[in-house]
């Protein structure tokens, strides 16, 4: 039941924040303020969990190819394919879902406990709508970037990590990584992207939107919302993997 | 002016406001008194329809509010500001910007006017050479004074303040009760005050009313208040000491 409840709220907060803005122009200047905060202010985790991610996968596949009938450039080619596939999309948004989401939870939610989510409302403008609409068109647009950079760094820290530990190859390593190139295994990843984009700011701001109470209420909300945002996120990617790719 | 007849609000099983009736009139400081928890919040919020009423009707000036829909509603929140109890100054924006604020969403002047504008309010209110500080850097009686320059920033024909000198010190208190005031006449706003302060009720109280446990029990002018037989509004009145003594020698 609550569930329901809970579903039927958040379409009826999707139509507040879908609304007409009050001004385009300042609507334009907060989704740049979002993308520097939501996006830019998050190259630097995306580029860390990429970095050892790629590294890992790389060390692993190559220390369980004891089958020397295998190709030297597998290693390679599966460190691609895995930052591609599943981890650039879907790990990266599990991870942007704990940072990003819960600072979004807390940003609006200790906004409606200060009642400046009232104050909004009693100058006649659509909170949610002010809100919350740019933050979600600033990380659809921001984080398909962020995708493409983790896959780029993901493929260099199993470079790294291979020549360092001398597990393989260079030359074997770049034959792999450009092996057997699927260019559509990109837009499925990016389609995923910009749907758990849309998951880690919309679930987040109506959490945060909710709150009522004080500053605890405030905390327990941005917890909920960065728990469910990643169930969701997790559910999305078996959906659209299915959709996308039978 | 602003006429409330007969509103009714509740919460589940809490019944908050029960056939409330009052006409708030313009150019006065109309105050609405009570102890903590009567229901003067939720009264205020249903007036400006941030509550939605069970029954009852709210108008401003000949405009049944109640009645309208979001859009018409907006229109005339257009003409409203409010200082919140906890002044609800946009934190992410310093002292000028969260004045600029409204001008920027809603006044079509060009760049140099608005700003001119949202300076004239500072100034208005006291507030000099704090422009870029942010409100976590100013103090509590600072932030109310910003966030009544935001509240007359559009030109209000209609005033609220929800316990405007709450947390502040008794100097700052009447200041902050003396501009409202002030404003209040200035532009012939139809203010409407929450407090449970005796200080400001016979600082700036024109029109009285007392709310307790929701119910509308008394209404009147300050010099009326000591002379009341109600035993509600007594106990309220002549909660301190101060009070009390105050009533033995007159
Ligand atoms: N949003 C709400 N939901 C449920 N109860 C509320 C809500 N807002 C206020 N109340 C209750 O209404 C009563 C009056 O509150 P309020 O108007 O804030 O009092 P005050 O006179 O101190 O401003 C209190 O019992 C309060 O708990
Ligand atoms: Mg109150």
């Amino acid at each position: 039941m609550n569930l329901f409840e809970n579903v039927g709220k958040f379409s009826r907060f999707l139509v507040l924040v879908f609304s007409k803005p009050e001004k385009s122009k300042t609507l334009f200047s907060q989704i740049i303020r979002e993308i520097d905060k939501l996006g830019i202010n998050s190259i630097g985790i995306v580029v860390i969990i990429s970095l050892f991610m790629g590294a890992v996968i790389t060390l692993q596949t190559a220390y369980n190819m004891l089958n020397p009938l295998l190709p030297d450039y597998l290693v390679g080619y599966t460190t691609r394919e895995s930052m591609i596939l599943e981890f650039s999309s879907t790990i990266v948004g599990l991870i942007l879902a704990g940072k990003v989401g819960s600072n979004i939870a807390s940003e609006i939610g200790s906004m409606r406990v200060t009642e400046q989510i009232d104050a909004l409302e009693i100058m006649g403008i659509n909170s949610a709508n002010h809100l919350v609409l740019p933050k979600i068109i600033a990380a659809i647009f921001i984080n398909p970037f962020l995708y493409i950079l983790s896959v780029f760094v993901g493929i260099m820290g199993g470079l790294i990590a291979g020549s360092l530990t001398g597990t393989v190859i260079l030359t074997d390593y770049i034959e792999g990584v450009q092996y057997g190139f699927i260019p559509y295994y990109i837009s499925y990843s990016l389609i995923k992207t910009a749907v758990f984009a849309f998951i880690i700011t919309a679930i987040p701001s109506f959490y945060g939107y909710y709150v009522k109470g004080g500053a605890l209420e405030v905390g327990k909300a941005s917890t909920k919302a960065v728990v469910n945002s990643s169930i969701l996120i997790l559910l999305a990617n078996v959906i659209l993997t299915q959709i996308l790719l039978k | 002016m602003i006429t409330v007849n007969n509103v009714y609000k509740s919460f589940a099983d809490l019944k908050v406001l029960n056939d409330i009736s009052i006409t708030f009139e313009a150019g006065k400081t109309n105050l609405i008194i009570g102890q903590s928890g009567s229901g003067k919040t939720v009264l205020l919020k249903s007036i400006i329809g941030l509550h939605e009423v069970d029954s009852g009707s709210i108008f401003y000036n000949d405009r049944n509010f109640t009645a309208m829909n979001l859009k018409g509603r907006k229109e005339i929140r257009k003409e409203m500001g409010m200082v919140f109890q906890g002044g609800a100054l946009f934190d992410s924006m310093t002292v000028e910007e969260n004045v600029l604020f409204p001008l920027n969403m809603f006044s079509n002047s060009s760049e140099k006017e608005k700003k001119e504008r949202a300076n004239f309010c500072l100034n208005r209110v006291n507030i000099q050479n704090s422009n870029h500080l942010f409100p976590a850097e100013i103090s509590g009686g600072m932030q109310k004074r910003v966030a009544i320059a935001r509240a007359i920033a559009l030109n209000p024909k209609y005033l609220f303040c929800d316990e405007p000198n709450s947390g502040l010190d008794p100097v700052t208190a009447i200041l902050i009760d003396n501009l409202i005031l002030e404003i209040t006449k200035e532009y012939n706003i139809t203010t409407i005050i929450n407090t449970h302060d005796m200080n400001s009720v016979m600082e700036i109280g024109e029109k009285i009313i007392f709310i307790s446990k929701g119910n509308k029990v008394w209404e009147g002018t300050k010099d009326g208040i000591f002379d009341t037989d109600n035993e509600d509004l007594n106990n309220f009145v002549f909660a301190s000491e101060l009070y009390k003594k105050i009533k033995k020698i007159s």
